[in-house]
């Protein structure tokens, strides 16, 4: 493996991934640039994760869902659906705000239960199903909420608009941000070397010392320059509530996907049904789970909505499904199932809610920002059926392979059908007989 | 007959990753000929045809192909179609929705300026179905014709194309006998009209009834061209065909058969779709500790479907039969139960059912049984990996690192990869359905030594396979299947590949249907 494909993380499905971590860092510095430097400002990078945070959260469950090679439609209407209702429950029943929040995740499951079934033991395409959804759920908000908005009480807002709270001596920087910086901080080291550590006890290959240390390096210096953004904002800010939802089920996601059973088991659906049949995983559970997890967290992306806004409207959510597919296929998910990752689909909502922000702040149109998140779409899916079609690694992993004097050349004659890299590892040595 | 040459194929190499296909294959055929390919599964017949059709495009081969005098450089089908040259696949490419007009003429459309001219479709349609001697409406929907008739479309459709060069590869493999003769009939019909035909077979007796020349290929080679005119029988073709002595092929082993211990009884399983078809009629057999029990029947016979039903009913719907481990009836419901049972099921389809291409070989190593290393849910990553390891050093895959994907194996690697996913289960008995389809031969006897341990360990190991010497060579057993019913069973020593093939066949007289 070339030091470059080390640096941002290995395995050789996940090629898309620097594609976009360039595509991330290339948006950065050009709107930064273009907004003379209001894209970095705290005040704005704060905002951008109180404001799109659903878009992370989405992306979670979307990632699964695209995997096991189905498609959730229905996740605006459903966080609309879950928000109207966790609202209600609060103004007009006056439910405590705690007591509403697993109101919203009960919903939220029960919705996730019917589009499972659907979708697992019917076997309707989940394009139908969600399609269907989106129009049910959609009609439901509305018919709920007689398409007006509905206040909720400021307690409530805590989980969309509120920041961690302050403590200790006044440094001029938020003192809670500060900790949870050094805490991420001390966890990446302990991550890396503890990884390090576990591929030397398996007796594997280990990746040189450098690459680890200039890997956490790089992390550690956006973390601590994440910390000054989130605690150096305006007076009563910080780091935001939502941010620390979000990052807990990233982790959670994250863990899930790469080392349970069940998250196997959403890979082998997605990657070859069949073969996961023959090997003894239970299919339609997996679909089920899939698509019904897909709707908790829509539930939770439309309750951290609803706190960050302050009410919750007819029109909330619309176009929500467009930003989460948008995030995980931008994030290196394959369109066909199987491929995709938690971390990169992290990396893809960013993209998607930083050029969002950006376009806000330069002040164009919401007719021309639609053109252009439609594009970008449009190029990231363009950009994994391509790399497919060139055989495995992505164009940026084979641009980066040339770069290195890597083993670039051989791909231009092999044959149309054989997708196999032209290196492979064979039997072609003679065998010794015993 | 002229004696004038349509095509030469001179030193035709084609590699794939890890696998020479063709190494230097020369052929020549004459004008106005049938010119039969004969060859043992993987020999390269296909490839080769492959190869002069233009799927593989020129530059993906080395050597030349000359046709009509000229050198041709091909770089896809339609330019070779251009030329005159049309394959017909063992997989018919028609769309089964759509007319026989419609297909016919898919690609090559009769009117003008992108508008059907359907009337003058309907005439041509008609005079090219009297050519082959096809009784149909035209407007027939594809899907309602048998197999046979199927190909006799792809033919007309060939014809249309003004076909000089007609390639069959396996025209006759799923028709019966009347169909086949039809087929080949015509093909003599086309040679009258100077269509030239080259065709890929494995039923020598038709070769002989029709063919002028026989090339034979063996392992990527050419071996020889016969000429079927001065007397050449079918013993000829497969001395040639076979060449290396079989004996070399198999390691030895002397087997330690213990008590039976798996034991099926009165198996009978229905079509999934078409329930007035039984795909296992009534089927009872056993299999001994320590025993590898070989299944013998031609393509289509029931063996993978009885197989995969056993395999919680993987295909097909049950209707009634028991399973027996140890005396004690099991229930083999779901993969999941057949697993815990303790069967193995390595599929005839490597790639479409044994593996996850996307996966490593490490997460495939461990897929059937994550289990096993898993606590409360969360895979032992450690575990994983050192399991990978030792299936890796033990089955010999050659893999730099267990991290590699499986995509990028070899064949022969790949299947050793799926024969670690399931010796990690542990099971009593493995059913191993085709395990050396499309390997090489060196490959082969390391998979061959491997199902030899897994027997010497006291499991129990059911071997499907076309390949009679294969059967032969490996099992202590073998069951005859023939139209989903078990027709024989010979103790190795008494099985010949004549005696194999007549109970292949052909119905047992006491059979109970």
């Amino acid at each position: 493996m070339n030091p470059l494909r080390q640096l941002f993380g290995g395995r050789s499905s996940s090629a898309g991934q620097y594609g976009m971590i360039i595509a991330l860092i290339a948006i950065v510095i050009i709107f930064e640039a273009w907004t003379h430097g209001l894209t970095l400002n705290p005040t704005n990078v704060i905002n951008v994760f109180q404001q799109y945070s659903y878009i992370l959260i989405l992306a979670l469950g979307m990632v699964m869902v695209i995997i096991a090679g189905h498609i959730d439609l229905s996740v605006g209407s459903v966080a609309a659906f879950v928000g109207i209702i966790v609202a209600q429950a609060m103004s007009q029943w006056h439910w405590s705000w705690w007591e509403a929040i697993i109101l919203g995740l009960v919903v939220g499951a029960l919705v996730g239960a019917w589009q499972g079934f659907w979708v697992a033991y019917v076997r309707v395409p989940a394009f139908i199903v969600t399609l269907a959804g989106q129009l049910i759920f959609r009609g439901a908000n509305q018919w709920i909420g007689s398409s007006t908005s509905v206040s909720v009480p400021s307690s409530y807002q805590v989980i969309g608009g509120g920041f961690i709270p302050d403590f200790g001596p006044n440094t001029g920087f938020s003192n809670g941000t500060l900790l949870l910086g050094l805490i991420t901080v001390a966890a990446l080291i302990w991550i890396e070397a503890r990884g390090r550590a576990k591929r030397r006890k398996m007796g594997a290959e280990v990746i040189p010392l450098w690459v680890s240390i200039v890997r956490t390096g790089i992390l550690v210096a956006i973390t601590l320059f994440g910390t000054y953004l989130f605690a150096a904002g305006s007076a009563g800010t910080s780091f935001p509530v939502v941010a620390i939802i979000a990052g807990i089920l990233t982790i959670l996601y994250g863990f899930l996907t790469r080392n349970t059973i069940f998250g196997r088991q959403v890979y082998a659906v997605g990657g070859n049904a069949n073969a996961a049949a023959l090997s003894g995983v239970n299919i339609r559970k997996v679909n089920f789970f899939v698509m019904a997890n897909m709707s908790v967290l829509a539930a939770i992306a439309g309750m951290v909505y609803v706190g960050y806004a302050g009410a919750s409207g007819p029109a909330d959510g619309t176009g929500w499904e467009l930003d989460a597919i948008a995030a995980v296929f931008v994030g290196g998910a394959a369109v066909s199932g199987g491929i995709g990752t938690v971390a990169g689909s992290i990396v893809g909502a960013l993209v998607m809610a930083l050029l969002q922000n950006g376009l806000q702040l330069v002040g164009a149109e919401s007719n021309l920002q639609q053109i252009i998140r439609g594009l970008v779409l449009l190029l990231a899916v363009a950009f994994d059926v391509y790399s497919k079609t060139q055989g495995r690694p992505s164009l940026t992993g084979r641009l980066l392979r040339g770069a290195t004097g890597g083993r670039g050349k051989g791909n231009a004659d092999a044959p149309a059908d054989a997708v196999t890299p032209p290196k492979s590892i064979d039997d072609q040595s003679t065998v010794s007989l015993p | 007959m002229s004696n004038h040459t349509i095509l030469e194929m001179r030193s035709i190499t084609k590699e794939f990753p890890g696998v020479k296909a063709l190494s230097e294959v020369s052929m020549t055929v004459k004008a106005g000929e049938i010119h039969a390919i004969c060859g043992e599964n993987g020999a390269g017949k296909s490839t080769l045809m492959k190869v002069l059709s233009g799927v593989y495009p020129y530059g993906t081969y080395s050597g030349d192909i000359v046709y009509q005098g000229e050198v041709v450089q091909f770089s896809n089908i339609k330019q070779s179609e251009e030329a005159g040259i049309v394959i017909i696949h063992q997989e018919l490419a028609l769309i089964p929705e759509l007319s026989i007009t419609e297909n016919l003429f898919l690609g090559s459309e009769i009117g003008k300026r992108g508008v059907i001219d359907w009337t003058e479709a309907q005439i041509r349609a008609r005079e090219l179905l009297a050519r082959v001697g096809l009784d149909e409406d035209p407007d027939t929907q594809i899907k309602n014709l048998g197999v046979g008739k199927q190909q006799l479309v792809e033919i007309a459709k060939a014809l249309h194309k003004n076909v000089k060069l007609l390639i069959l590869d396996e025209p006759t493999a799923a028709l019966n006998e009347t169909d086949s003769q039809h087929l080949l009939s015509l093909i003599v019909g086309l040679k009258a009209r100077g269509v030239t035909s080259i065709m890929i077979s494995h039923k020598l007796n038709e070769i002989e009834q029709v063919a002028d020349d026989i090339t034979i290929i063996r392992d990527g080679r050419t071996i020889e061209t016969l000429d079927v005119h001065t007397g050449v029988d079918e013993d000829r073709i497969i001395r040639g065909m076979v060449g290396r002595s079989l004996e070399s092929r198999f390691p030895d082993r002397t087997p330690h058969i213990g008590d039976v211990f798996f034991e099926v009884k009165n198996w009978t399983v229905q079509h999934p779709l078409d329930s007035s078809r039984l795909v296992c009629k009534n089927e009872s057999f056993t299999v001994r500790r320590g025993e590898i029990v070989g299944f013998a029947g031609l393509m289509g016979a029931g063996r993978t479907e009885l197989a995969m039903s056993l395999f919680g009913r993987s295909y097909g719907t049950w209707l009634s039969g028991q399973v027996f481990k140890d005396g004690r009836e099991i229930k083999v419901n779901t993969v999941r139960q057949a697993i815990e049972a303790g069967i193995g099921y390595v599929s005839e389809d490597r790639k479409a059912l044994g593996l996850n291409l996307l996966d490593s070989v490490k997460r495939s190593t461990v897929a059937a049984d994550l289990q096993k290393i898993s606590t409360g849910g969360v895979v032992d990553s450690l575990k994983e990996y050192d399991v990978a390891e030792q299936y890796r050093k033990l089955l010999r895959t050659k893999v730099p690192t267990v991290e590699e994907g499986v995509s990028k194996l070899s064949g022969g690697n790949q299947q050793k990869v799926v024969l670690s996913k399931w010796m990690f289960t542990d099971p009593d008995l493995l059913i191993l359905d085709e395990p050396t389809r499309g390997i090489d031969v060196g490959a082969k006897f390391e998979i061959y030594r491997i199902i030899q341990q897994l027997a010497d360990q006291g499991k129990g190991v059911i071997l499907i396979s076309s390949e009679l010497p294969e059967l032969l060579g490996l099992s202590d057993r073998i069951y005859t299947i023939f139209e989903g019913a078990i027709t024989d069973e010979f103790p190795v020593a008494e099985a010949t590949p004549e005696t194999l093939m007549r109970s292949m066949t052909s119905v047992k007289k006491d059979a109970l249907i």
